[in-house]
C-alpha cells in the first residue's frame, strides 16, 4: 500500500499531517502505567511466594499453590506481566523499526507470543493448582 | 531500522588547522564541524583560534571572530545575539544550545570549544540545519486562538490566574534545541511532533480564551504525534530559556487521559 506522506513533491505541512491522528494511543498509555503499578504490587506477593516455596518439594508446592489466594495472585502476576511486557514491546518496536511490513509483522509476532507465553503460564500454575 | 551510524557521505573526516592569530596572547580552541553542500567532500572538523582579547566571551562572538579574521566562509545563523530570536541554536560542547547566551568557559572540553550543527537533521551548510519540518509541525498544531463565538467589540477577557497557566509555555522561541536533543525525535521526527511544537500545543491547549481544546487534543491524539515522548527528558535539559517541554507533554497525556475517564 502506497503512503501519499512519503510523496517527495508533497509540501512539508502536507508531509507533517500524514495520515491524521489516529485518535487512538491514550489506552495503550493507560493501561502500561495501570500494569506497571499493578506488577509493583503483584511482584512482592509473587517474590515472597517463589522465597517461600525456594527448595520446597512438589507436594509442598502444591499445597502451597492449591490456595485460591495464592493462585490467584500468581495468576494475576501473569496477566499484568505479560500484558505490561506486551504493550512495552510494542513501543519498542515501534521506535525503532520503520519498515512498514517489517513493523506490522513483528508486532502481530509480538502479540502471539505474549499470549502464547501467558497461557502457558497460566497452564502450568493451574495444572499444579488444581492437581493431576 | 532507526540509524546508529552515520552514512558514508556523513562521515566526519579531519579538517584544516588554520594559523594563530599573530602576537595574541589568550587563545581559545575552536574545533567546528565543517561541509559545503558544493564541494563533494565529506563533513570535516576544523580547528581555529580565537584571540580571546580581541572577542566578547560568548561562544557567538567566537564564531563571529572567526569569521570576520580568519575564515569569512564558516557559515552559521544569528540575529539578535541576546537569547530571543533562537536563531544560533547548535550544538555546544556536547548539547543544543544557544551560541549567544553560552560563555565559552563554560563549554570548554579538555580546552576546546567544540561546534557542531543541531544533530540528526539535514544540514545547509557549516553550522546550519533544515529546519522546515520542524517548522511545518509547528505550523500542524495551529499555534493561533481559534473561537466559534463572535468576536468581543474589544478583547477576549482573562483572568491574571488564568493568563498565569501560560507561564513556561508562551516563551518558547522556537530554536530546536530540544526537539533536536530527543532520541525519539531522532527516530521518528518524520510522525513524532517533538518537544518544542508540542509545548506550543500545551500552549494553546491551556489557553482560557481558546474554544478549540477539544479539537486540538483530537490533533494530538495518536501513538506516534504524542505518545512517542518517552519522559527521556533531554528536552528540559537542553531548552536555552529553562523551560520543561517535557513536563507540558506531562500535561497533555494527562488532559488525554481525563477525557477518556
Amino acid at each position: 500500500m502506497s503512503n501519499p506522506t512519503h510523496t517527495p513533491m508533497r509540501t512539508p505541512l502536507g508531509r507533517v499531517r500524514g495520515l491524521g491522528a489516529s485518535h487512538t494511543g491514550t489506552e495503550h498509555f493507560f493501561l502500561q502505567r495501570v500494569t506497571g503499578l499493578a506488577n509493583l504490587l503483584l511482584m512482592i506477593a509473587f517474590i515472597v511466594i517463589v522465597i517461600r516455596l525456594a527448595g520446597a518439594s512438589y507436594a509442598e508446592t502444591r499445597a502451597v499453590l492449591g490456595q485460591p489466594l495464592v493462585a490467584v495472585i500468581i495468576l494475576l502476576t501473569l496477566l499484568s506481566v505479560t500484558v505490561h511486557m506486551r504493550l512495552g514491546m510494542q513501543v519498542v518496536i515501534e521506535d525503532y523499526v520503520h519498515t512498514e511490513g517489517l513493523k506490522v509483522a513483528l508486532i502481530i509476532a509480538n502479540t502471539f507470543f505474549t499470549i502464547a507465553i501467558a497461557l502457558a503460564g497460566a497452564f502450568a500454575v493451574l495444572k499444579i493448582s488444581l492437581g493431576g | 531500522m532507526a540509524e546508529f551510524t552515520l552514512p558514508k557521505n556523513s562521515q566526519i573526516t579531519t579538517g584544516k588547522v588554520w594559523p594563530k592569530p599573530a602576537g595574541a596572547k589568550k587563545l581559545t580552541e575552536f574545533r567546528i564541524y565543517r561541509w559545503n553542500p558544493d564541494d563533494g567532500r565529506n563533513p570535516r572538523i576544523d580547528t581555529y583560534y580565537v584571540d580571546r582579547e580581541d572577542c566578547g566571551p560568548m561562544v557567538l562572538d567566537g564564531l563571529i571572530y572567526i569569521k570576520n579574521k580568519i575564515d569569512p566562509t564558516l557559515t552559521f545563523r544569528r540575529s539578535c545575539r541576546e537569547g530571543v530570536c533562537g536563531s544560533c541554536a547548535m550544538n555546544i560542547g556536547g548539547t543544543n544550545t544557544l551560541a549567544c547566551t553560552k560563555g565559552m568557559d563554560e563549554v570548554l572540553v579538555k580546552g576546546v570549544v567544540n561546534v557542531y550543527p543541531l544533530p540528526h537533521m539535514p544540514v545547509v551548510k557549516d553550522l546550519v540545519p533544515d529546519l522546515t519540518r520542524f517548522y511545518a509541525q509547528h505550523a500542524s498544531i495551529e499555534p493561533w486562538l481559534q473561537t466559534d463565538t463572535a468576536a468581543p467589540e474589544k478583547e477576549w477577557r482573562q483572568s491574571k490566574e488564568d493568563r498565569e497557566q501560560l507561564d513556561g509555555l508562551y516563551e518558547c522561541i522556537l530554536c530546536a534545541c530540544c526537539s533536536t536533543s530527543c532520541p525519539s525525535y531522532w527516530w521518528n521526527g518524520d510522525r513524532y511532533l517533538g518537544p518544542a511544537a508540542l509545548l506550543q500545543a500545551t500552549r494553546w491547549l491551556k489557553d482560557s480564551r481558546d474554544e478549540r481544546t477539544g479539537a486540538r487534543l483530537d490533533n494530538l491524539e495518536d501513538p506516534f504525534r504524542l505518545y512517542r515522548c518517552h519522559t527521556i527528558m533531554n528536552c528540559a535539559q537542553a531548552c536555552p530559556k529553562s523551560l520543561n517541554p517535557a513536563k507540558a507533554i506531562a500535561e497533555v497525556k494527562k488532559m488525554m487521559v481525563e477525557r477518556h475517564i
